[in-house]
């Protein structure tokens, strides 16, 4: 059952992508209604195809490859739903959607059965730990697509050739707002799921950290975070430098959360497919 | 019932001769009058800006009511029509009708997409209607047009890309900063352009303006006009860590504030967002700070590209408005064309046929098994209740053909007995 939700969602993202792109052409109100009302329906679908999951399987569904992309694409959709019905930025839509729809793809590309879930992971600390650290991953795909449009549009002020996104995005100010937001929230989530992860490393693994691919490259990413907030708060980083961090982080974020599981291998690798 | 446009903007004639037909608003009362004096004219309405002159009328014959308001233009004014001929237009029906969706619009404004024009057709219909020589098809369309000018500033981005110097300046500072509320500008040197763009920045709400200038008594006065603070002009530099925004508009011949200024002033700021409009030619501001993190220079030269593009970028949108201004005229003209007395006063007789003929069907079914009654006399009875109750309606309606009160009545039966348009 879950399944075939999950089909209904990746229709629904990938027509609201296509949808959000020809606004960011076309411009036309109608566009952008179509637009949001495809990733509505599309995330009440997903979050229906995640329960369902949640029941057919008995574990918090984000352990493999199929779940764990989908379960990511969730919350950025869901995260974004929020901040356009209150911040009222559609063009944001044009730049978030292909990242939840590529999410949805990796996802579909992997075994979608329900295995037996590995003795170690039968915790109560596999929700708490991933579910935070999903969210601050969620929250930083926003700053990304905050840091692209801050680059062009900075782009296009600095060289002094305005062209057409120079009308469609926002002020530089309020996307390098976004940018400082996303990063009050997200990173202490980022932290969160961190120290969360280390306490359940104890019990599970008998040490907090292990140097395993996973954690270091959590670390890496947590340190590039922490260095922008140190630089937003103490130096005054801001703008253009800010855009990069954050578009530098999100990549180092992606590798921690696809690659280490797809190419590298270590104690958090529980899916090979 | 047509309607029609006499008048002459800014693209048809010179200045001097809008002015001679200029009408005044205290005034023009008598003129109106005089319009709707004009036996073919039932309602008027006058549009007088300086950019516009025009008389918006309905009329029973086309031809002789565009005769006889040009007649007016050239009488009232006294300009003889030798020389007004050339420049005035006259439209009819739905050309009328487009004309003045788009005047509405401000497509047909001499700087498209400014907002002022609205205002002033709202005004020249409040004055007709205080006057009482508007009707209800003037009524009708003049809120139409209301409506069409404010779709398409909603729908489309028409008023958005601004086709002027300072204009394109003030967007480019919001699509830094976003909003000019709580911002400061310092003023170098004092021009007729950079007091302008002072103003400009004024009415979108900087917080204070700072003014240096090599005469230290003009930033003075400046400074109190602006209700702002003068500065030495020596100075202006150590000022640039408190403002946002520079204009520069000195005389000088070398560089007036420099590469290393800005950047010692960026650090104090933490590199919050600088702005520089430099309109002196040769420039104040030395180009390479554009290098800089978070400091945008624009010259003369750089906003008249931006000018350009936001022409451009209009170009697009005039041809959204445009579209809804067709769907809007569609529909306007659908009730014009209801509004004639003999097919109201056909298809209120029909209702009322209707009515009559239903109701002794359900009479005669009902008497099923009482009192026999003759058909014939019902009918009869029935339809000359009808007749004498529609008498006198009907040759109101045919007797008041082409004055004001006609299409009042009109639209008023059509509401009433819920007729279709």
């Amino acid at each position: 059952m879950s399944i075939l939700f999950f089909k209904i969602v990746l229709v629904f993202y990938l027509a609201g992508t296509f949808a959000y792109l020809s606004y960011l052409i076309k411009q036309r109100p109608i566009i952008s209604t179509v637009a949001t009302a495809m990733l509505c329906s599309g995330f009440l679908f997903h979050t229906v195809s995640i329960t369902l999951r949640y029941m057919e399987a008995g574990y918090t569904p984000i352990t493999n490859l199929y779940e764990a992309p989908s379960f990511l694409a969730w919350a950025i959709i869901g995260i974004y739903l929020i901040m356009q019905f209150r911040y009222k930025i559609t063009v944001f839509g044009s730049f978030i959607s292909p990242i939840a729809s590529i999410l949805i793809l990796v996802s579909s590309a992997f075994s979608k059965e329900i295995g037996p879930l590995p003795p170690v992971l039968k915790s109560f600390w596999l929700p708490i730990h991933v579910v935070l650290a999903f969210f601050g991953d969620a929250i930083f795909a926003l700053a990304f697509c905050a840091g692209i449009m801050y680059l062009i549009q900075e782009h296009q002020i600095k060289s002094k050739k305005i062209g057409s996104f120079y009308y469609r995005l926002p002020s530089l100010k309020v996307l390098d707002d976004i940018n400082h937001y996303c990063l009050t929230i997200g990173f202490p989530l980022l932290t969160l799921g961190m120290i969360t992860g280390s306490i359940w490393a104890r019990h599970a693994w008998g040490s907090f950290w292990s140097w395993d691919a996973k954690e270091i490259w959590s670390l890496l990413t947590w340190i590039l975070y922490a260095a922008l907030l140190h630089g937003r708060i103490n130096i005054g980083w801001r703008g253009r430098r800010a855009a990069v961090f954050a578009i530098v982080g999100f990549f180092a974020v992606m590798f921690s959360f696809l690659g280490v599981n797809t190419m590298l291998s270590g104690l958090h690798t529980y899916d090979r497919y | 019932m047509h309607i029609v446009v006499v008048g002459l903007n800014h693209k048809t004639a010179p200045v001097e001769l809008r002015e001679k037909l200029a009408f005044p608003s205290d005034t023009i009362e008598e003129p109106l009058r005089r319009v709707t004096s004009i036996p073919q004219v039932s309602e008027g309405l006058i549009l007088s800006t300086c950019n516009r002159v025009e008389v918006l009328a309905v009329v029973r014959d086309v031809g002789e009511g565009i005769k006889e308001i040009r007649n007016f233009l050239s009488s009232h004014h006294r300009v003889p029509m030798s020389r007004l001929d050339a420049s005035l237009y006259s439209y009819d029906s739905y050309d009328a009708i487009k004309h003045i969706f788009q005047v509405a619009s401000s497509l047909d404004s001499m700087v498209i997409g400014e907002p002022q024009i609205l205002g002033q057709l709202k005004e020249a219909y409040s004055l007709a209607s205080k006057h009482k020589t508007s009707g209800v098809i003037l009524h009708k369309f003049l809120h139409k047009a209301f409506l069409v000018g404010k779709k398409v500033r909603t729908e489309t981005r028409i008023a958005s890309a601004a086709v002027s110097i300072s204009y394109a300046a003030i967007e480019l500072a919001k699509k830094i900063f976003a909003t000019l509320e709580n911002k400061v500008v310092m003023l170098v040197g004092a021009g007729e352009m950079s007091e302008l763009a002072a103003r400009h920045l004024l009415n979108h709400g900087v917080r204070d303006i700072l003014i240096a200038n090599r005469t230290h008594s003009r930033a003075e006065r400046l400074a109190k006009e602006f209700d702002g603070r003068p500065i030495v002009f020596e100075d202006l530099t150590l000022f640039l860590d408190q403002v946002d925004i520079v204009i520069t508009s000195t005389g000088s011949s070398h560089y007036t504030i420099r590469y290393d200024d800005v950047r010692r002033a960026l650090k104090i700021r933490k590199y919050k967002p600088l702005f520089f409009i430099d309109i002196a030619v040769p420039r104040d501001v030395e180009p390479r700070i554009n290098d800089i993190e978070n400091v945008y220079l624009y010259d003369v030269d750089d906003l008249r590209g931006v000018v350009d593009a936001n022409i451009k970028e209009r170009e697009e949108e005039t041809k959204k408005a445009e579209k809804i201004i067709e769907r809007e005229i569609l529909q306007f003209e659908r009730w014009l064309e209801s509004l004639n007395a003999v097919p109201t006063i056909i298809s209120l007789r029909e209702r009322f046929e209707e009515i009559r003929k239903k109701e002794v069907e359900k009479t005669i079914s009902s008497m099923n098994g009482g009192p026999k009654i003759d058909k014939e006399v019902l009918d009869a009875l029935t339809s000359s209740i009808i007749n004498k109750i529609l008498h006198n309606p009907v040759t109101r309606l045919k007797g008041r053909e082409n004055t004001r009160k006609e299409s009042y009545y009109i639209d008023a039966i059509r509401d009433l007995f819920d007729l279709e348009e």
